[in-house]
């Protein structure tokens, strides 16, 4: 015995209700209008009622509206045809196609189901009904009707339909709060006045769209991703998707969003201190792997720029989380003096193709088909490294090194901060121009070129910042012409490849404060379900 | 009606929000008569009132052209600039 279909009531075209169960046997045929089998199969139900209408009940629930009227007159149909409003009985009774014909007992289970017109099907069902009521088989012209005849997509399936049913439906899925917005009231304007938004207009997060976004992840809408500082927010999925939404993510971003949030919420990471330092710093988020191009990520021409749906939104959409969820608000908990424009966004694609090194997330210990999510604080950037002349590989990773100098201030050394610094294709083409020349080897190089005695860190009459005049005399004149490099490790200096292949400019972004008691760049696999 | 799901921690509610109380009373306040009958005689005796309660405070009053229909921009204009509080009588 199957389970039973669930009740209905629903008005016929002569104004009368009709409830299922009907208290007896039933055969239920959904239908529209405007499809070619319903329309053929339709004289065949006609012929079922009365052949069979005394022992069963004959419902036809029907998907067009005015038009379920032509529709019965057109076959002169003497059973009751029923308005499915809204389709939400179609809905209910999970139909994919239709003509959809039910077979079905007192109960409501169902004795036999099938869908469009398979000639044979309507027989048996015709005979085996024939037989159960101990009545003469309906009189049907079965050849000449066609032997196959697929059905169509039930009308509820269209999306803007089944949108809204589905959202209508999801009592249980969707348990944030709902917001009525008066048709007098603008939502943009709203959501503005509300403080939901980055200071860009936001797509109205409707449970319609939302349960869409939530289509993105195998993640439960209520699955706790992370709790989101600095009000220490419970961000759910359903959460993060209600912020995708309004950021104008795709549901396919959603991995990676949930990847990106889940890191920045480490204790390494420190999403309270990123948010709230008056120095300005902002998560840059770096993808690896697969999902890039699955999801349209730019990694090309104008990755660090505008343009891009994947590459602004799941850096916007991780932005928002951070304000709506964790609280942290520019003027509240976010601090930071001067801002900058990573904050409203800053997320781009590894150009893995166009790298001659291992990527940023092999680098890091993941396997090259892992999709991998890496996150650094940083304070500036991109900044740009212009070098059109250089020929040589040392020359070329000798002008990256001098372009790292403006590192918080270019005469402090020794700095234990992360710069991340992003290559373009035209760097690597001279840097392997004479063979291989490693990370390391660029690496070091930077350090080497950026190498000057510590006596150049003093503070002077030209700038106070530096090494204390005090320190200075404490260590003397011999040990202040010991050389320093920009970095206090070769850690500290991450490296990506991204970009088109015309140009000679390379880029990088600025840290904060690296190290436990600032933040500390932490990489997450994706995961896809 | 459009119908939004909450982006927030939900600790606040989502009404909007009246403008925060400052706990004292100063600078100039305005009475708005819609023009509403008897609105004035309401209006006077608010007038006295505060005049009594709170000496140090302006009165500035204005006067709708007519309660049927919204107030004209330029009065609304000049109601911001010229005040720090707005009464307005509503009622018969």
């Amino acid at each position: 015995m199957t389970e039973a279909k669930p009740g209905f009531s629903l008005t016929s075209l002569a104004g009368r209700t009709h409830a299922f169960p009907t208290g007896g046997p039933s055969l239920v045929v959904f239908v529209k209008e405007d499809c070619e089998t319903c329309n053929t199969a339709a004289p065949v139900v006609e012929a079922f009622q009365r052949a069979y209408g005394q022992g069963l009940q004959v419902l036809m629930p029907a998907q067009s509206g005015e038009a379920n009227a032509v529709f019965a007159a057109r076959h002169g149909l003497t059973f009751p045809v029923l308005d499915d409003a809204g389709c939400k009985t179609s809905f209910d009774w999970d139909i994919e196609i239709v003509p959809s014909v039910f077979w079905l007992n007192a109960d409501g289970s169902v004795r036999q189901h099938f869908e469009g017109f398979v000639r044979a099907e309507w027989q048996a069902l015709s005979a085996d009904m024939a037989a159960d009521l101990d009545l003469p088989q309906a009189q049907v012209d079965w050849d000449s009707l066609p032997a196959w005849r697929p059905g169509c997509g039930s009308r509820h399936l269209y999306p803007e339909i089944f949108d809204r049913l589905r959202a209508a439906a999801s009592g249980e899925l969707l348990r944030a709060r709902r917001i009525d917005i008066a048709e007098a009231d603008d939502v943009i304007e709203f959501m503005f006045d509300q403080g939901f938004s980055d200071g860009l207009p936001l797509v109205p997060p409707t449970p319609e769209r939302v349960l869409k976004m939530l289509g993105g992840t195998h993640r439960a809408p209520q699955d706790l991703i992370a709790i989101v500082p600095p009000n220490m927010g419970e961000a759910t999925t359903e959460k993060v998707a209600i912020n995708a939404v309004m950021a104008g993510c795709k549901p396919e971003y959603m991995p990676v969003l949930i990847a990106a949030l889940e890191a920045v919420c480490t204790d390494a990471f420190n999403i309270h201190g990123v948010t709230a330092t008056t120095m300005g710093a902002a998560p840059v988020i770096v993808v690896n792997g697969p999902i890039r191009d699955r999801i349209g990520m730019n990694k090309g021409l104008g990755a660090l720029g505008s343009g891009n749906r994947a590459n602004a939104t799941i850096g916007r959409a991780l932005r928002l989380i951070v304000g709506n969820v964790g609280g942290g608000k520019p003027g509240g908990v976010e601090r930071s003096t001067l801002g900058n424009p990573m904050k409203y966004t800053m997320c781009f694609a590894e150009n893995e193709e166009r790298s001659p090194w291992p990527p940023l997330h092999v680098e890091r210990g993941f396997n090259k088909e892992d999709s991998v999510v890496t996150v650094f604080a940083m304070t500036g950037g991109p900044v740009h490294i212009v070098d059109q002349e250089s020929r040589e590989p040392s020359q070329v990773a000798g002008s990256i090194g001098l372009g790292l100098e403006s590192v918080f201030l270019p005469k402090l050394r020794n700095l234990p901060i992360d710069a991340l610094l992003v290559v373009c294709p035209e760097h690597i083409d001279t840097l392997m121009s004479q063979g291989p020349y490693t990370k390391a080897q660029l690496r070091a190089r930077i350090q080497e070129v950026t190498s000057r005695p510590l006596s150049e860190m003093v503070a002077n009459e030209v700038s106070g910042a530096g090494m204390s005049k005090a320190t200075a005399e404490k260590l003397g004149p011999d040990k202040l012409k010991a050389r320093a490099p920009k970095f206090a490790g070769d850690a500290y200096i991450h490296i990506v490849v991204a970009g088109s292949d015309a140009g000679k400019f390379s880029s990088a972004f600025h840290g904060w404060a690296t190290g436990e008691i600032g933040s500390q760049s932490v990489s997450r696999k994706i995961d896809l379900g | 009606m459009t119908t939004i799901l909450d982006p927030t921690d939900e600790r606040k509610p989502v009404a909007r929000q009246i403008t925060a109380r400052t706990g004292t009373l100063s600078g100039t306040i305005g009475l708005l008569d819609i023009r509403k009958p008897r609105g004035n005689v309401l209006l006077d005796e608010l007038e006295r009132q505060l005049k009594a309660a709170a000496p140090g405070v302006a009165v500035k009053r204005f006067a709708k052209p007519t309660f049927t229909k919204p107030c004209p921009d330029d009065m609304r204009r000049d109601i911001a600039a010229e005040v720090d509080y707005l009464v307005e009588a509503l009622a018969d």
